[in-house]
């Protein structure tokens, strides 16, 4: 059991006066093992970032508590948290060079200079910014302005790493090379890091566990994995997974032999009541109205599944997205041969009852993943 | 296309001449009138052909005024003396003053602060003497009148305001998170003030030392009712030029000319500052 180095608990961020401001961070609890690192992950305007900042300091919690390392900091300032952060807006100092800047903090703590310099060579190596290390940062591109500033957070010896939106500048290619460095060095020190992102790859590249938030609330604390096969709600469902997974607003009957979906146009979908286990059939027929969805990969062509029209296919140099009308809606089915498909072609789809998520279409909430009930 | 270009550089040139015909003409026309005595200034025609004199400067810089019936004393050089001082210690308490509370208005947003602010800003609404008369009074009543002390608490409202706002902006514009990068990299509040956010918004800083400056030197009223002779800055000893036996024109033109010196060094040495710290955006990551 490795001990807690974050604990967030039941913390709440108001802009503005308490219960009336914007609420931008609601009851939000999350603990952080020693090692790990997680990922923050949401749209623009989820609370992710309000979040960060709370744990850094530079916004006021609202009500809850946050700690970091045993201790309660939610009352401290940044100075005295011993947090090291990397800001999306890169915040170079601009009056002093690259080299300067990543040293920064090392310099005030007052390290030999040998020592300084050799970390500084080692940490700008791995990032790709020797070349730069004497240059000001306003004559580098936003890539190298990003890892230098991701460079001047991970230098410091701090008990929690901060980084918001750490690669979202860089290039495709540097981007994969320099997660895998990133990655490496934190587990080799065994340093504990926070990722801002909004970007699902970087989050199931680097990170342990993620925290999926939406609207302030968070979703979903898990792995990667859990993340992807059993989304909590509906919400992490359709968020996390590319392309998004596939959701239709059915009306569950059951018969004698079988568990009958009506769709929207008027289509069926019927299972053998024996995919289902017992209780999850009766929570489904009890429920009556359920949303259904079924991951891209999951839909396979088959001559006995039910009949869709081609809107659309795409091959993407390794594997072809489709397009397809189904029951009123558009279902996207994806294939890793190139499919021969053109728009307008009948096509018949499969879905296996396995790989259905049901959803509570009132609350969104998780029913069931395949057949094995949630909860 | 070359015909084009050269017409219009032609056209440009002649513009700017007379641009600055219109604006240097008149301090040309007193420095020559410097250099003249009352007989050649006042002759008619005018005219640009004279022996240059230096009598009008000896006679301010010994501080006899030579009229024409009379002779008479004049303290020009400890007006300017007392202008330079006014003004240098005035946009110094201002500044030290006034660059922490603008550092205070961008920052930290606390409650009324827009309001401190405005009521800051809106000490230059009212007209100098409505604030000057009561102030008199009070002045007199707690020793503060013709003082220097008074005098540099007085000009405090019209330099801090200004270094107030014109500040304010430059530290609006440093992205806090610069700051906060420096404060969670283990620095307390003060280090960075000091080590990133005044350099930072040097620039405006500069400049709006240099207006407050050129603005404390030109004040006349504050000095007109609240000093007497001894400390009074050049603009109110001036009327001194105006005696009762005529009006000496030259000397008012030497003086003149000594008083613009200071502030015309000044905009000369830190004009590029002026025009950085005057255009935004000199901030950037």
């Amino acid at each position: 059991m490795s001990e807690a180095m974050l604990q967030i608990s039941n913390v709440d961020k108001f802009y503005g006066p308490l219960d009336l401001g914007v609420h931008a961070v609601k009851n939000v609890s999350l603990d952080v093992a020693r090692g790990d690192i997680i990922a923050l992950l949401g749209s623009s305007g989820c609370g992710k970032t309000s979040t960060l900042r709370m744990i850094a300091g530079f916004e006021e919690v609202s009500r809850g508590s946050i700690s970091i390392a045993g201790r309660e900091v939610q009352t401290l300032p940044p100075v005295k948290r011993n947090v090291a952060m990397a800001f999306e807006g890169y915040s170079l100092y601009p009056t002093v060079t690259v080299r300067d800047n990543i040293a920064f903090a090392l310099k005030s703590s007052g390290r030999p200079a040998a020592e300084i310099a050799e970390k500084v060579a080692e940490i700008a190596e791995m990032l790709e910014i020797t070349d730069i290390l004497e240059r000001f940062p306003s004559s580098i591109s936003g890539g190298q302005q990003q890892r230098a500033s991701l460079a001047r957070a991970l230098i410091r010896d701090a008990d929690l790493y901060l980084l918001d939106e750490p690669m979202g500048q860089l290039e495709p290619q540097l981007r994969t090379l320099l997660r895998g460095r990133i990655k490496y060095y934190i587990k080799e020190r065994g340093l504990t890091a926070i990722l801002v992102t909004h970007d699902q790859t970087e989050a199931n590249a680097l990170a342990d566990k993620i925290a999926v938030m939406e609207d302030g609330e968070m979703q979903q604390y898990a792995s990667p994995e859990e993340i992807k096969d059993a989304p909590a709600n509906l919400f992490t469902g359709t968020f996390v997974g590319e392309p998004p997974m596939n959701v239709f607003q059915a009306q569950a009957t059951a018969s004698d032999k079988a568990l009958v979906f009506a769709l929207q146009d008027g289509s069926e979908l019927s299972f053998p009541k024996s995919s289902f286990a017992a209780a999850l059939h009766d929570r489904i027929v009890g429920l009556g109205k359920v949303t259904l969805g079924v991951r891209p990969y999951a839909v396979h062509r088959k001559e006995t599944g039910a009949a869709a029209r081609v809107l659309a296919n795409q091959w993407l140099g390794d594997q072809s997205h489709i397009a397809a009308e189904f029951a009123g809606g558009a279902l996207v089915l994806v294939e890793h041969d190139r499919a021969a498909l053109a728009e307008g072609d009948q096509i018949a789809v499969q879905l296996d009852p396995e790989d259905l998520h049901i959803f509570d279409p009132r609350t969104g909430a998780a029913i069931s993943h395949g057949a094995s009930l949630v909860g | 296309m070359q015909s084009v270009s050269t017409l219009e550089r032609v056209l440009r040139g002649t513009a700017l001449s007379l641009v600055i015909f219109f604006f240097m003409f008149p301090i040309f026309w007193i420095f020559l009138m410097s250099f003249q005595t009352n007989e050649t200034i006042l002759r008619v025609p005018p005219s640009m052909v004279f022996e240059p004199t230096l009598t009008n400067y000896r006679s301010l810089i010994s501080g006899t005024l030579e009229g024409s019936t009379a002779t008479l004393e004049i303290r020009f050089m400890g007006n300017l003396y007392n202008s330079l001082f006014l003004s240098v210690t005035s946009v110094t308490v201002g500044l030290l003053l006034g660059v922490p509370a603008a550092y205070a208005f961008a920052k930290l947003k606390f409650r009324g602060s827009e309001d401190i602010a405005f009521t800051l800003l809106s000490f230059r609404f009212a007209p100098p003497l409505l604030v000057l008369l009561p102030l008199t009074i009070y002045f007199q009543k707690i020793g503060l009148a013709d003082t220097y002390v008074g005098l540099i608490w007085v000009y405090q409202l019209i330099v801090l305001p200004l270094i107030l706002w014109i500040v304010r902006g430059y530290f609006e514009d440093i992205p806090s998170d610069i700051e906060y990068a420096h404060r969670i990299a283990g620095h307390g509040f003060w280090s960075t003030f000091t080590k990133i956010a005044l350099p930072l918004a040097g620039p405006g800083i500069a400049a709006a030392g240099l207006l407050a400056f050129i603005f404390a030197w030109n004040n006349f009223i504050f000095a007109l009712v609240l000093a007497s002779a001894d400390k009074q800055p050049v603009t109110v000893g001036a009327l001194a030029f105006i005696t009762a036996s005529g009006i000496n024109y030259g000397q008012i033109a030497a003086g003149i000319m000594l008083s613009i010196a200071p502030t015309f060094a000044l905009a000369l040495y830190a004009q590029r500052y002026l025009v950085e710290g005057l255009s935004l955006g000199a901030v950037k990551g």
